[in-house]
C-alpha cells in the first residue's frame, strides 16, 4: 500500500517535471585548476562566475549552480570528473574543457548520455569533422584555424624559413598541421615537446642550429613562460622573432613583462577588440579580479551567456533537448568577439586577427589588434561533418 | 656545424644528468644505508624549490635564498625522520611506501595551502642569467654551466666523504651491519638522522637548481622522483658512484633521444610516421635502457659491495 502510494507520487512528480520548467540548473564545468595549466582554468572560472553573477545567478530566470571539476590536464582524470558530474551530480550541461585530449576522452560518455557539451576552448579536428554531434557546441575555435591564419600572414611577410614547435598531443598536431596547410615557405623543423615538459634547452639548441628566420610556437600557459625565459637565457631573445598562437596571451604576459612585447599572435579575440560587449566585459572583469582576461575568459563568459539564451528560448524546459540545440545554434548573444555564427558542425564562424603584444599606458600588457586576416571564417573540417544542419 | 650541435646537446644531457644525480644521490644513500624506500624525497625537492624561490623574491639575495632552502629542507627532513621514519625502519618496504606516499600527499596539500595552485616563477640572479661562449660563436647559458659545475663538485665531495672520512666509514659500516655498528658503541639512530638530513639537503639543492628551469608547483617532485628511481636502479642501489654514472647516462640518452631520434627515423621512414614515432620513442628510451640494464645486470651497474 505504502509503496504503491510512493510510486504513484513519484510517477506524478515525473509527469509534472516533464511539462514544467526546471527549478534548478546545474552546470558541470570541467577545467584545469592545478599544475602548469592551472592559470588557464583560473581565467575561465573567474569569467564564468562573472557571467553568472551578471545574470543574477540565474540562467533563463532559473537559479543556477556551477560545479567546478579539475581535470589536472589528464584525460583519464577529466573522464572521471565528467562521469561523476553526469551520474552523481546529474548536471544539465557540461561546459568548459581547455585541452583537446581531455575533450576527446570525455566526448563519447557525455555525447552518448545526451547531455549538451559546450566546449570553451578545445576544438580537435575529429570533433569538427567526422565525430561532430548535435549536442556538441563550442564557443572557442577549431584548433588549426589561428595557425592557418598565421601561415597566411607569414607568407605575406615573405618569411620563408620557419622552425615550428608544439606539444605532442592532439591540439599541438592540429595546430602544426593547420600552419602547414597555408604556409608556403620552408619548414626547417617541426618539433613536438612532451606535454609535461618545461625544460626546452634541447629544443633551443636545435633552434639555434637550424638558424630559422622565425619561430612558430604553441606552448600554452606556464609552458610558454618557461619557454620565453629559457629563450632569453639562451641569448636568442631579439635574434629570432617569435610568432605564436595561444601562447603569448594575457595569461603569461604579466609574467613575461617586456620580454613579450612585439611578439605576434593570431586569434579570434583580444581584450583590445573594440565592440560594446567586449569593452563592458573587459572593464568589469578587470575591476572585479584586477587582471587582464585572456581568450579563455572570453569564451567562458560567452559560454554561460549562450546557455542562458538557450534556456530562455525553451522557457526553462530543459527536457526539450531539440529546442535547446536549435536555440544554441542561433548563437543569439552579443558575443565579445563581435560577429559570431554557428557553422553546420557547431563550430563558430568568426573573424581571425593579427595581434601584437603591447605595453599599455596603464602599465598592463595586452595584445593589440593589428589587422584582420580571415573574415567570417569557419574551418577546414566542417565538410566532413555529416550532421543535418 | 654537426659536431657543434652534438657538443651542445651533450652539454644539455650532462646538465640534466647532474640535476638527476643530486636528486638520486640522497635517495640512494637513504635506500642503501638505511634500507628505506622514501617516496617523500620528491617533497623535500619541492620544499627546496619553493623556499628558494620565495626567499629570493623577497630578500633579493641568492645566497640567502640558497641557505634558507637548504636549512628548511634539513629541518623538515630531520623532523620527519624522527617522527615518521624511526618507526618504519624495522617494517617492510610496502609499509614504508604507504607511509611515505602519505607524506607526499600531505606536503603537496600544505604547499598548495600556503602558496596556492598557480606555479611560482623562480628567478635567476643577474650574474647567472646570461651566456658564456664555450667556443667562439657558441654561447651557452651560464646557469646551466653552473649546474654542471655544482653537480661535479657535489659528486666529488660525496665520494670523498663516503670513502675517505670517519663518518663515511660509519655510514658504510651501518649499511652492511647495523647491529654490529651499534654494538661497537656507535649511536646508530643519530647516524641515521645525519644521513637522512644529508639526503634532504641534496634533494633541496636539486630542487632549488630546478626551480628556474621547471615550474615551481605543488607535485613537482613526483616527475623527477620516478627518474631518480630509474637512476638508482640502473646505478645499483646504495652506490654514489653508480648514481653518478647512471644519472649522466640517463641525462645524455634522454637528451640525445629527444634531439636526434626524429631526424634519424626520418632517414628511413615517412616524415609523418617519424613525427609521431620519434617523440613517443624518445620518451620511452630511458625506460628501455633500464630494462636492458636490468636484464644483463639485475643488481645494477655498480652495486654497493656489501649487503
Amino acid at each position: 500500500m505504502k509503496t504503491g502510494l510512493i510510486a504513484a507520487i513519484s510517477a506524478f512528480c515525473l509527469i509534472a517535471a516533464g511539462t514544467q520548467a526546471a527549478d534548478q540548473i546545474k552546470i558541470g564545468y570541467i577545467t584545469t585548476l592545478s599544475g602548469p595549466g592551472g592559470a588557464l582554468g583560473k581565467h575561465m572560472k573567474d569569467a564564468a562566475d562573472l557571467a553568472l553573477e551578471k545574470l543574477g545567478g540565474k540562467l533563463g530566470g532559473i537559479p543556477t549552480e556551477i560545479i567546478y571539476g579539475d581535470d589536472q590536464l589528464k584525460p583519464d582524470v577529466g573522464r572521471q570528473v565528467a562521469e561523476e558530474m553526469l551520474k552523481k551530480d546529474k548536471v544539465d550541461f557540461i561546459d568548459g574543457v581547455i585541452w583537446s585530449n581531455v575533450l576527446l576522452a570525455i566526448y563519447q560518455p557525455v555525447i552518448g548520455s545526451g547531455t549538451i557539451l559546450l566546449s570553451n576552448s578545445a576544438g580537435p579536428q575529429e570533433v569538427a569533422g567526422a565525430m561532430c554531434a548535435p549536442n556538441f557546441f563550442t564557443t572557442g575555435w577549431q584548433n588549426a584555424v589561428p595557425a592557418e591564419a598565421m601561415g597566411i600572414y607569414m607568407n605575406s611577410k615573405k618569411i620563408d624559413k620557419v622552425f615550428a614547435m608544439a606539444p605532442n598531443y592532439t591540439a599541438g598536431k592540429d595546430i602544426v598541421a593547420g600552419f602547414k596547410r597555408t604556409y608556403k615557405g620552408q619548414l626547417v623543423a617541426e618539433v613536438y615537446t612532451r606535454l609535461d615538459q618545461t625544460d626546452f634547452q634541447t629544443e633551443l639548441t636545435q633552434m639555434r642550429a637550424a638558424d630559422p628566420q622565425a619561430i612558430f610556437i604553441f606552448e600554452p600557459g606556464a609552458f610558454g613562460i618557461q619557454f620565453f625565459k629559457q629563450f632569453d637565457q639562451a641569448g636568442l631573445h631579439g635574434k629570432i622573432p617569435v610568432y605564436s598562437v595561444f601562447t603569448t596571451n594575457e595569461i603569461i604576459l604579466p609574467a613575461l613583462g617586456d620580454a613579450g612585447v612585439g611578439v605576434y599572435e593570431t586569434g579570434f579575440w583580444s581584450p583590445a577588440l573594440k565592440n560594446p560587449a567586449n569593452q563592458e566585459f573587459v572593464a568589469e572583469f578587470r575591476k572585479k579580479y584586477n587582471y587582464v582576461p585572456a581568450e579563455y575568459a572570453a569564451t567562458a563568459y560567452d559560454g554561460i551567456r549562450l546557455l542562458d539564451s538557450a534556456v530562455k528560448a525553451v522557457k526553462g524546459d530543459l527536457k526539450n533537448k531539440k529546442g535547446l540545440i536549435a536555440a544554441l545554434d542561433k548563437a543569439n548573444i552579443a558575443s565579445v568577439r563581435g560577429p559570431f555564427k554557428y557553422n553546420i558542425n557547431h563550430f563558430p564562424i568568426q573573424n581571425y586577427y593579427l595581434l601584437k603584444v603591447a605595453h599599455e599606458a596603464d602599465g598592463s600588457y595586452m595584445r593589440e589588434v593589428e589587422s584582420t586576416i580571415l573574415t567570417n571564417y569557419g574551418d577546414s573540417y566542417y565538410k566532413e561533418c555529416k550532421m543535418k544542419p | 656545424m654537426q659536431p657543434l650541435i652534438l657538443l651542445e646537446q651533450g652539454l644539455n644531457g650532462i646538465q640534466f644528468g647532474m640535476m638527476l644525480f643530486l636528486m638520486a644521490a640522497g635517495l640512494t644513500l637513504v635506500f642503501g644505508v638505511m634500507n628505506l624506500i622514501n617516496l617523500a624525497h620528491g617533497s623535500l625537492y619541492m620544499i627546496g624549490a619553493y623556499v628558494s624561490a620565495v626567499a629570493f623574491a623577497s630578500t633579493g639575495s641568492y645566497l640567502l635564498a640558497i641557505a634558507a632552502a637548504l636549512l628548511a629542507a634539513l629541518a623538515v627532513g630531520v623532523a620527519i625522520e624522527i617522527v615518521v621514519f624511526r618507526t618504519l625502519y624495522p617494517r617492510e618496504h610496502l609499509d614504508q611506501v604507504l607511509a611515505t606516499f602519505g607524506l607526499i600527499l600531505f606536503f603537496n596539500e600544505i604547499v598548495r595551502m600556503i602558496w596556492g595552485a598557480t606555479p611560482l616563477s623562480a628567478n635567476l640572479p643577474k650574474f647567472l642569467g646570461g651566456q658564456i661562449n664555450i667556443l667562439p660563436g657558441v654561447p651557452y647559458p651560464s646557469y646551466r654551466l653552473a649546474i654542471i659545475a655544482l653537480g661535479l663538485l657535489m659528486g666529488l665531495a660525496l665520494y670523498l666523504v663516503v670513502t675517505r672520512t670517519r663518518i663515511g666509514m660509519l655510514i658504510r659500516a651501518g649499511a652492511s651491519n647495523r647491529i654490529m655498528v651499534g654494538a661497537l658503541g656507535i649511536n646508530i639512530a643519530l647516524l641515521y638522522t645525519l644521513v637522512f638530513g644529508l639526503g634532504a639537503v641534496l634533494a633541496a639543492l636539486s630542487g632549488l637548481l630546478a626551480g628556474p628551469i621547471f615550474a615551481v608547483e605543488s607535485g613537482m617532485g613526483e616527475n623527477v622522483l620516478i627518474l631518480a628511481f630509474v637512476v638508482i636502479v640502473i646505478g645499483g642501489i646504495g652506490s654514489i658512484r653508480g648514481a653518478f654514472i647512471a644519472a649522466l647516462l640517463i641525462g645524455i640518452v634522454d637528451t640525445i633521444g629527444r634531439a636526434f631520434l626524429r631526424p634519424l627515423l626520418g632517414t628511413f621512414m615517412a616524415p609523418s610516421s617519424a613525427d609521431s614515432a620519434g617523440p613517443a620513442l624518445a620518451s620511452m628510451l630511458i625506460y628501455m635502457l633500464m630494462a636492458v640494464v636490468l636484464f644483463f645486470r639485475p643488481q645494477g651497474l655498480f652495486p654497493a659491495r656489501v649487503r
